[in-house]
C-alpha cells in the first residue's frame, strides 16, 4: 500500500476495484466486479434495475460493505476501520436519488455542515465557498430557503453543491434525475456537464443515454451483479457487443 | 365596442371578505349557521352550562376568600382560606422559614432562565443553555441544602410543597432525557453489545411499577449498603424516577429515529461525518422534532406523578395539602385542597403542552416529501 501512495498522483488510479463480491444474505449481488477509474475519467453506468449499479457505486464509499475483495480510493484501501472510511468518504462525494438534503437546515447550512465539523473550517469560509459552489450550480439566490421550500431540481442542484463543498476527488452520481419530471432533467444535467468539463472524476449511474454520449469517456453495463460490457460510448451505443447490452439498449431507446 | 376594454380608474385593494371579525359574525358563522346547528349549540351550551354552573358558584361566586382561620368560612361555597392559610407550607413544605428566601431565589432564578430560554427574542441562547446546564444546578444546590458559604444546611427532609414537587420534575425531567437518548441510539446500535444492554435496561424499567421502583429505592436499597452510608431518601427516588422516566424516554425517541430515512444519515456518512455528528447533528435534531408531542406527553406524565413520592413518606406538594387536611382545625376541606392541587399540576402541564405546540410550530422548515 506504501508502494500505491508514494506513487505520483498521476498514476495512481482514483478508484480501483479488484474481484468484488457482495452478498445480501446468500443473495450474490456483485460478482467478480474488477474496474479502474482513471483521474480526469468519466463513466456512465447502466443495466436493468436490479442489476447492482446503486450497489456498486454505493461501495465506493462504503455505504455498503463488500465480503471479498479490494477497493482503493485515492491511493487508500478500505478496510473496517471507521477513521480510515471517513477518510476516504472525504475525498469522494455522493449525490443521490432522492437527493437527501437535510430538511431541518436551510441550503446554505445545508453546504457548510461538514466543512464545519469534518474540515473545522471557521464559519466565514464555509459560507464563502458554500456560496461560491451554490453560484455555479445557479441556486445562490435561494440559500436562505430550506430544502422543503424548493422544486426537486433546485433541491438535486444543491445537493450537487454541498457534495462539491468538500472538494472531492471523485464524484459519485446514483440516479441523479430519475426523481425529477422532466423540466427539470436539463438543469441538473447541465451543472453536471459543467462538472465533466472542468475535469472531474465521475461515476453516474443514470439512464440518460444522451447525458452517456455527450460526456462519458466510458459506458458500462451490468446486469445480474457484473460487468457485461464496457465501451466509450460510440461503441457502446452503435456496436454493442453482448446480446443483453443490444436488447437493454433496445428498450431503452426504443421510445 | 364589443371586445375591446380598457380600465382608467385603477381597483383599491379590498379587504378580504372574511376580515370583519365580530364576535357576532363568529357565532353567526360557527355555531348558528343553519337551523340543525343553531339547535344543537343551544342544546350544547345548556348542558354545559346547567353542568358547569354549580361549580362555578361553588368555586367562585358563593366562595370565601378572606381571613386566616376557619371562622372565614360561611360554609356556602367553597373556602379558599384554607389554602390561604397554609400557602407557606404548600410552596416551602417544612423548610425553615429563615431561609425561604433561598427558595425563592431558585424559583427566580428558574423562571429568569425559562423564559430566556423558551422566548425566542431574547438573544445569547448558548449563554443561556450553559447556564442552565451549569450554573443553574450549581447555585439551585448550593442554595437549597445549604452548609456552604456560611449558609444553614437544610436537609431535604424538610424540604416539600411545590418546590420539592418542581425539584422532582425538573431533575427528572432533565435527567430522563439525555438518558433517554443515548439509550434510543444503543438500541439502535449495531454493536451487540450496546444493544443488549440497552434492551435490558428498557425494558426492565418499562416493565415495573413507578410505586415498586420508589419503593425499592427507599426500602430494598439500604438493605444491600452498609448501614454507615446513608443515601438521602430524596436522591434515591429521584434516581429512580429518572432512570424509569429514561426508559419510556427511550422508547420515544427511538420512535422518532425510525421515522427518519436512512437517506439522511447515508447523506451524512457521504461527506464525511463520524457517528456522533451525523446522530448530534442530522438524525436527533429531526427525531426529536418529530416527537415533541409524545417527549411532552412523556413530560406530562412525568410531572404527574412526582405525587407518587409521597408513599415513601416525601412531602410534595399533594402530600402536604393532604397533611393540612387531618390538621384538627381544618377537617373538612378535602375539595379545597383536592382542587387546589390539580389546578397546580393542571397550570404546570398545560403550560408545557402549549409551549410545545408552540415550537412545534416554530420548527417548520416547510413540506418535506
Ligand atoms: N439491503 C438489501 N437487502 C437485500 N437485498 C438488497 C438490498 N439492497 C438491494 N438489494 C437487492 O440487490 C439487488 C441490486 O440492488 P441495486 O439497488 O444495487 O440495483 P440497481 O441496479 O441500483 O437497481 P435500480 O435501477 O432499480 O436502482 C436488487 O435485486 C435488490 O433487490
Ligand atoms: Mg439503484
Amino acid at each position: 500500500m506504501s508502494q500505491a501512495t508514494a506513487t505520483s498522483h498521476g498514476e495512481t488510479p482514483m478508484i480501483e476495484m479488484k474481484g468484488l463480491n457482495k452478498w445480501y444474505g446468500d443473495f450474490h449481488v456483485l460478482r467478480d466486479i474488477d474496474l479502474t477509474v482513471k483521474r480526469g475519467e468519466r463513466i456512465v453506468v447502466c443495466g436493468p434495475s436490479g442489476s447492482g449499479k446503486s450497489t456498486l457505486i454505493r461501495c465506493i464509499n462504503h455505504l455498503e460493505s463488500h465480503q471479498q475483495g479490494e477497493i482503493v480510493v485515492n491511493g487508500m484501501s478500505m478496510t473496517q476501520d471507521v477513521k480510515r472510511i471517513e477518510q476516504i468518504r472525504r475525498n469522494v462525494g455522493m449525490v443521490f436519488q432522492h437527493f437527501n438534503l437535510f430538511p431541518h437546515l436551510s441550503v446554505l447550512e445545508n453546504c457548510c455542515l461538514s466543512q464545519t465539523w469534518v474540515q473545522k473550517k471557521p464559519r466565514a469560509e464555509a459560507e464563502k465557498t458554500a456560496m461560491e459552489y451554490l453560484e455555479r450550480v445557479q441556486i445562490a439566490d435561494q440559500a436562505y430557503k430550506y430544502p422543503g421550500q424548493l422544486s426537486g431540481g433546485q433541491q438535486q442542484r444543491v445537493a450537487i453543491a454541498r457534495a462539491l463543498c468538500m472538494r472531492p476527488e471523485v464524484m459519485l452520481f446514483d440516479e441523479p434525475t430519475s426523481a425529477l419530471d422532466p423540466e427539470m432533467i436539463k438543469e441538473v444535467l447541465d451543472v453536471m456537464i459543467e462538472l465533466a468539463r472542468e475535469g472531474m472524476t465521475m461515476l453516474c449511474v443514470t439512464h440518460e443515454m444522451g447525458f452517456a454520449k455527450t460526456v462519458a469517456d466510458r459506458v458500462i453495463f451490468m446486469d445480474q451483479g457484473q460487468i457485461i460490457e464496457e465501451a466509450p460510448p460510440e461503441t457502446f451505443f452503435n456496436n454493442p457487443r453482448s446480446e443483453r447490452t443490444k436488447l437493454f439498449l433496445s428498450q431503452i431507446l426504443g421510445h | 365596442m364589443a371586445g375591446e376594454s380598457m380600465r382608467d380608474v385603477m381597483i383599491e385593494a379590498r379587504r378580504p371578505p372574511n376580515a370583519h371579525r365580530g364576535v357576532v359574525k363568529w357565532l353567526q358563522r360557527n355555531l348558528f349557521n343553519g337551523p340543525l346547528n343553531s339547535v344543537v349549540s343551544v342544546i350544547t351550551i345548556s348542558v354545559l352550562l346547567w353542568a358547569l354552573w354549580p361549580l362555578v358558584q361553588w368555586a367562585l361566586i358563593q366562595a370565601d376568600w378572606l381571613g386566616d382561620s376557619r371562622q372565614a368560612c360561611s360554609g356556602e361555597g367553597a373556602c379558599w382560606v384554607f389554602i390561604s392559610a397554609r400557602f407557606e407550607s404548600i410552596i416551602y413544605g417544612f423548610y425553615p422559614e429563615a431561609a425561604r428566601w433561598r427558595v425563592d431565589i431558585v424559583f427566580a432564578l428558574m423562571a429568569g432562565l425559562l423564559a430566556w430560554l423558551a422566548i425566542p427574542r431574547i438573544p445569547g441562547k448558548r449563554w443561556a443553555a450553559i447556564i442552565a446546564v451549569i450554573g443553574f444546578p450549581v447555585a439551585a444546590y448550593v442554595l437549597l441544602l445549604g452548609g456552604h458559604f456560611g449558609l444553614m444546611h437544610v436537609s431535604t427532609r424538610n424540604w416539600g410543597g411545590l418546590m420539592l414537587t418542581l425539584t422532582v420534575a425538573t431533575i427528572g425531567i432533565v435527567g430522563s432525557l439525555p438518558i433517554g437518548i443515548v439509550l434510543a441510539l444503543g438500541r439502535r446500535s449495531n454493536m451487540p453489545l450496546v444493544r443488549a444492554v440497552s434492551v435490558v435496561f428498557i425494558e426492565f424499567w418499562r416493565g415495573v411499577p413507578l410505586i415498586t421502583v420508589l419503593f425499592m429505592a427507599s426500602v430494598m436499597l439500604p438493605l444491600f449498603v452498609p448501614t454507615e452510608v446513608e443515601f438521602d431518601k430524596l436522591l434515591r427516588a429521584l434516581v429512580g424516577i429518572m432512570l424509569f422516566w429514561s426508559a419510556y424516554m427511550a422508547e420515544v425517541i427511538r420512535g422518532g429515529l425510525q421515522a427518519i430515512p436512512s437517506g439522511q444519515d447515508e447523506a451524512g456518512k457521504a461527506l464525511g461525518l463520524g457517528y456522533w455528528h451525523r446522530m448530534g447533528l442530522i438524525v436527533l435534531p429531526q427525531a426529536l422534532k418529530l416527537v415533541i408531542p409524545g417527549i411532552v406527553n412523556t413530560f406530562i406524565a412525568l410531572f404527574k406523578d412526582t405525587s407518587l413520592v409521597l408513599i415513601i413518606g416525601l412531602f410534595d406538594l399533594l402530600a402536604i395539602i393532604r397533611a393540612g387536611l387531618t390538621d384538627s382545625d381544618w377537617l373538612g376541606f378535602a375539595t379545597e385542597g383536592y382542587v387546589f392541587a390539580a389546578l397546580v399540576f393542571w397550570v404546570f402541564c398545560f403550560s408545557m403542552s402549549r409551549y410545545s405546540q408552540y415550537i412545534e410550530k416554530r420548527l417548520q422548515t416547510g413540506h418535506t416529501d
